[in-house]
């Protein structure tokens, strides 16, 4: 145990836990965690990038927390101490989006309460937090929440952008409504995109792409 | 009664859990492998949803919302606690399904054989707090309206799951190309699936 205390804050080994969740192991794509909430938000990026900032929150939060009592809490009843530790945590988000950006809060929804039973939350607890010290823990819940973040920000401006024409609510293919930009040349756009539908069909292309560029994460199935 | 059919037939199939909302989706992915095993976590869901939302309900309109303690007494008519509803919600669903689960194995061990091992997974359905969290947001008026929300939620989610599960035994001798194999295939039905339950909307 020694050595590991004299590792530098940002080893090689630390590192890999920040950026692992990215790419090869990432909780959506590849671990299938926290679907729920990743195709129902990813209408636009604001959305997205809320959802992501609230996730980070909560998940590096609650694996500092959790892995501080790691040692303490009785192992039968852990899933019931992890749950009170997320759902306090997501009561704080709430408030502040309540207090803060109460239109956001609103389009969010359920979305910001069903964060407590986000799967990459108890997912990480489960795996990690428990067996590592909290500085790690810490560094999982960024990466892992970050990873979250790019698959969200990846599907919502796919979304966004062909559904709606806009990012982040900027108008890039000029306005619908008046006919400008591209419109003006019979450019329509594609309303079935911000359908719930299909978020699931835009993950699914992320997961295509990223199987058919790292071949080693095909499934036999 | 018409209400109450209502409110089932659209808990089933133009809101339905999994494609209008993707509630319950992780293990709708981990657990629609074969048609035996989605049954019971289908089963077991609409089992839990049909008690935890009629508890979380009374919890709602007696306890947490605003105004709902008054009746304690006039000085409490003031309260607001529904900020503590996320903690209670999931702290009723957990003891439920762990009190459900000890009941379970007690009085029908038949069941439990078949549910037991998908109960503890449950706790953490995004689709059960999912549940509790549209039941508070649409504020339903009587337990009878909250109660057939909660199974008719239930019912929906097992359609989907079993649907799921008895297309993704038979892709397997499929032809698929191999990146969207398991996955990514699956997302796309569903997502086609999603489609065709959403022309149940118009009614």
């Amino acid at each position: 145990m020694s050595e590991k205390e004299k590792e530098p804050l940002f080893s090689k080994k630390n590192k890999k836990l920040m950026t692992d969740p990215l790419g090869d192991n990432n909780p959506v794509t590849i671990q299938v965690l926290g679907i729920c909430s990743a195709l129902a938000i990813t209408v636009s990026i604001v959305q997205a990038l809320t959802m992501t900032g609230a996730v980070l929150f909560v998940l590096v939060a609650g694996n500092v927390i959790i892995s501080l009592m790691r040692n303490i809490i009785p192992p039968k009843i852990r899933i019931i101490v992890q749950l009170v530790v997320v759902a306090s945590l997501v009561i704080i988000v709430n408030e502040v989006l309540k207090a803060f950006l109460p239109d956001l809060g609103a389009k969010l929804s359920v979305f910001v309460g069903l964060i407590i039973t986000n799967c990459i939350i108890m997912g990480r607890f489960e795996a990690f937090a428990m067996a590592n010290k909290p500085w790690q823990s810490a560094l999982d819940g960024v990466g892992n929440a970050l990873g979250y973040g790019l698959v969200l920000v990846v599907v919502s401006v796919i979304r966004e952008f062909f559904g709606t024409g806009k990012l982040a609510g900027i108008e890039i293919l000029g306005n619908s409504a008046e006919g400008t930009g591209l419109y003006s040349i019979g450019y329509m756009n594609n309303n079935l995109v911000i359908l719930a539908p299909f978020a699931l069909i835009t993950v699914a292309l992320v997961i295509w792409v990223q199987r058919a560029i790292n071949k080693s994460l095909v499934e036999e199935h | 009664m018409d209400h109450l059919l209502e409110i089932f037939f659209k808990a089933i199939f133009s809101e339905n859990m999994i494609f209008a909302y993707f509630l319950g989706m992780c293990s709708y992915l981990a657990v629609s492998k074969t048609v035996k095993t989605a049954v019971g976590l289908g089963f077991a869901v609409i089992f839990v949803l049909g008690v935890t939302i009629p508890v979380n309900w009374l919890l709602e309109n007696y306890v947490l919302m605003p105004g709902a303690l008054s009746w304690l007494g006039e000085e409490y008519a003031t309260y607001d606690l529904s900020f503590l509803s996320f903690i209670m919600f999931i702290a009723v669903i957990a003891s439920i399904v762990q009190l459900v689960e000890m009941l379970v194995e007690k009085f029908a061990p038949a069941l439990y054989g078949a549910l037991g091992i998908f109960l503890p997974l449950i706790a953490v359905n995004c689709a059960i707090l999912g549940g509790a969290l549209f039941m508070q947001e649409r504020q339903y008026a009587t337990i009878g309206e909250a109660t057939t929300f909660g199974v008719g939620s239930g019912v929906g989610w097992f359609l989907a799951i079993v649907a799921i599960a008895a297309i993704r035994q038979k892709i397997r001798y499929s032809n698929v190309p191999a990146p969207l194999k398991g996955l990514g295939i699956t997302f796309i039905i569903t997502g086609l699936m999603a489609i065709a339950f959403m022309s149940f909307g118009g009614m």
